[in-house]
């Protein structure tokens, strides 16, 4: 049932560090791999041994309880040890640098290292501080790789495919890692992506990513086949980017009545955690026949033991692992 | 039954249609039926009501895109009632009122307040203005989509300028995603604050803390960059220095979406008619130099400027019973809007039309109304008005609750005789009471 750790490396850099980097042709093995996963998880017996010996450092910066439980679930799923960091807990609350954390990490000897953190970038300086593979699982407003396969997975399993799917993104573009990651993702794959926002929330540079740009969310929402709200970051959005949240879920709030100007049985996606009543409707984030939100966070796990094989397969084999 | 009144023998100027011809007038039930040259020559005998306009000046109503009233909050200096008296008897048929009121027109149940209120009690059109800041703070940016909704018809925070540019930058970008208008203020607050009049020689003569004209230029200039960031739709509410008046040339000229206004003081007095601490003459921004006020006529003329307010601002007595520097801003203006304008047409520098379009086509293409015209269709807002008349202005006549007009004893020419607010008459000068 395992992918045995002789395959071909999938992620030529040894890292994850964003979707920008990342080949439609990685893209693609990285969802097959995926699937095994997703069967994997669904069986009894949930465990295999790829991982066996290694160790998975879980560094997050950023409280979170879905990504770093989800790649936590991954590394034992595939028989790694895995240690959890949170920044409460790190001396970095003490005033040590990102660069000393990284050292000090170092001389534990992870094989893997998962880090979150609230500053753009801080991903890949860790990648060149570190003789580790390092996946980015969000850093700042930059990209969070993951999400973007997760949410690849889950469409792809319901559409089959890519190709000519109109895809709109939806809310907080500007300061978003998860739609970053999706634009470079969706296109690299051949979709379609409009960015519906208020001007306030959208980069001015925009369109520079070859997508197209919706002011109004009724007439962004004609005729798409996936609807990804983002999250409206509350604590930062009171009264600089939108007025109020009252106002944003009148005009920018995805609800039953603005989901009708979808496609017919368009897709409803969320990376969670949801603002109810504020960028989406609860009417239409319960509603099964249309919104996949669970179905997202079942398939961040099978996606995120895809990743961590795939690097795995990078790694030194037995016996050349030390000096 | 249809409610017909027809005017005959008038001189019609519809700036919109750059009519100016002698002809007629149809109004049924309060929409004008039918306007032209030819209409009416002949009196027809079947109409109920024919008024023989003996060539006097029927027009659109004028529309003043920039008026203080008390209301809520300060009801003892205007109420929308007594605002609207004076309108009428200006021949000002739609008030665009200011939210800078007590509470602050900054919640879509405030703008449905006004718009109630002026149902019930005004009798010419009263359209809000929204705060484009929640408490005009100029700090948080208000629901500018809800508020659209509600029927604000523009975004401002009356007579404050935001300093933050951070702010402005957002708000602007946010009301551009809607397609809002913004009305800005440019007076930059740092430099203006503690301020009474323009700085230069007089100011220094008089001992009065001054502020250059170059605060309001600074902000005009920062907000045309913000502009050309944001594509938002953006109007001066009301420009005094001739700098500010040559970057919005300029802007303009780059093809910008910018208009500005000008209030009737800034065309007619300068900084000397403060004279002896003249309380009624202090006004935001300050009456400016002689070169900046020939530079609003030069604007008015060439079309600069797009639009003439009154910027009505009616102060109680004891807030301009003060030492000059203490006292109150503003001065109201609402019945000397039309004689102070037409100045510019009496002067020579642009007819009649053109200084019409000022006060109804313009303001109405800005703000997106139907008002402002005289077309088949439209509601029949017109006045009819001498523009030779001579009067010298006088304070206690005015209709206004607060008398504190800076031209008290000037001479104008131009009177109105009537007006009609959709059809109706809300102003009759012969009816008026005559005090010997």
């Amino acid at each position: 049932m395992t992918a045995p750790n002789t395959l071909a490396p999938i992620l030529q850099t040894g890292h994850l560090l964003g979707i920008d980097a990342v080949s439609p042709a990685e893209i693609t093995a990285l969802l097959d791999l995926a699937e095994t996963y997703v069967s994997q998880n669904r069986a009894v017996n949930k465990k295999s041994d790829v991982l066996r010996g290694r160790t998975l450092i879980n560094l997050f910066f950023e409280a979170s309880t879905r990504t770093q439980s989800s790649f936590e679930l991954a590394g034992k799923r595939l028989g790694a040890d895995v240690l959890n960091m949170s920044v409460k807990t790190s001396s970095v609350s003490k005033g040590e640098t990102l660069i000393d954390t990284a050292t000090t990490l170092n001389a534990m000897r992870p094989d893997i290292l998962v880090v979150r953190h609230q500053d753009s970038g801080a991903a890949e300086l860790l990648s060149r501080q570190l003789d580790c593979c390092v996946v980015n699982a969000g850093d700042g407003s930059h990209e969070h790789p993951t999400q973007a396969l997760l949410d690849a997975l889950t469409i792809r399993r319901r559409r089959g495919g890519f190709e000519g799917l109109v895809v709109a993104i939806c809310g907080d573009v500007l300061h978003s890692r998860v739609a970053r990651s999706n634009i470079h993702l969706l296109s690299k794959m051949g979709a379609r992506v409009r960015l519906i926002a208020p001007r306030t929330l959208l980069p001015g540079t925009a369109d520079r990513f070859g997508v197209e740009i919706f002011h109004d969310m009724r007439e962004g929402l004609k005729g798409v086949d996936i609807v990804m709200m983002l999250r409206l970051q509350l604590e930062r959005m009171a009264g600089a980017f939108v007025p109020s949240t009252r106002e944003y879920f009148r005009f920018y709030g995805l609800d039953r009545e603005k989901l009708k100007l979808a496609k017919p049985g368009a897709l409803v996606m969320h990376p969670g955690p949801m603002n109810r009543g504020v960028e989406i409707d609860s009417e239409v984030a319960d509603d099964i026949e249309v919104s996949v939100i669970q179905e997202q966070v079942e398939m961040g796990v099978a996606i995120r033991m895809a990743v961590l094989d795939a690097l795995a397969r990078g790694l030194p084999r037995e016996g050349k692992n030390a000096p | 039954m249809t409610k017909r009144l027809a005017f005959r023998n008038a001189r019609l100027i519809d700036p919109a249609s750059n009519l100016d011809a002698r002809g007629g007038l149809l109004i049924e039930n309060g929409k004008i039926a039918d306007v032209g040259p030819r209409l009416f020559n002949d009196a027809d005998a079947n109409d109920p009501e024919v008024i023989d306009c003996k060539g006097l000046v029927l027009s659109p109503g004028l529309i003043d895109m920039r008026v203080f009233t008390g209301e809520p909050g300060s009801e003892h200096r205007e109420t929308l009632e007594s605002a609207s008296r004076a309108a009428a008897a200006g021949g000002v048929t739609t008030m665009v009122v200011m939210p800078n009121t007590d509470p602050v027109i900054d919640e879509p149940s405030l703008v449905d307040f006004i718009k109630r209120r002026a149902a019930a009690t005004a009798s010419v059109r009263v359209v809000p203005m929204a705060a484009l800041t929640k408490h005009l703070g100029g700090e948080v940016m208000t629901e500018i989509g809800l508020l659209l909704e509600a029927g604000a018809v523009a975004f401002t925070d009356g007579d404050r300028s935001i300093a933050n540019a951070r702010v402005l930058r957002r708000a602007l970008a946010y009301a551009s995603t809607f397609g809002a208008l913004v009305v800005g203020h440019a007076e930059d607050p740092s430099l203006c604050e503690g301020t009474a009049m323009n700085e230069g020689e007089y100011a220094m003569r008089l001992g009065i803390p001054a502020a250059p004209s170059m605060a309001e230029t600074l902000i005009v200039e920062r907000d045309i960059r913000l502009v050309e960031m944001t594509g938002v739709r953006y109007h001066f509410g009301q420009i005094s220095a001739r700098a500010s008046l040559d970057a919005i040339a300029a802007a303009k000229a780059r093809g910008l979406r910018v208009t500005c206004g000008v209030s009737a003081h800034h065309l007619a007095l300068n900084e000397l008619d403060v004279g002896s601490y003249y309380t009624f003459r202090k006004v935001k921004p300050p009456l400016r130099s002689e070169d900046d006020r020939a530079a609003m006529n030069e604007g008015v003329a060439n079309g600069t400027i797009d639009v003439i307010v009154s910027s009505h601002d009616p102060q109680a007595a004891d807030t301009k019973r003060q030492p000059f520097a203490q006292a109150a801003f503003g001065t109201v203006g609402l019945e000397t809007l039309l004689p102070v304008a037409l100045g510019v047409h009496h002067n020579g520098e642009a007819t009649l039309g053109h200084v019409l379009a000022a006060l109804t086509s313009s303001p109405a293409r800005i703000l997106g109304l139907e008002s402002g015209r005289l077309a088949k269709g439209a509601a029949a807002d017109v006045i009819l008005f001498d523009p030779g008349e001579p009067f010298v202005v006088d304070a206690d006549k005015l209709h206004s609750r607060a008398k504190n007009t800076a031209f008290d004893g000037r001479k104008f020419q131009g009177r109105v005789r009537a007006t009609y607010v959709g059809g109706v008459c809300v102003f009759d000068s012969s009816k008026e009471k005559r005090t010997p």
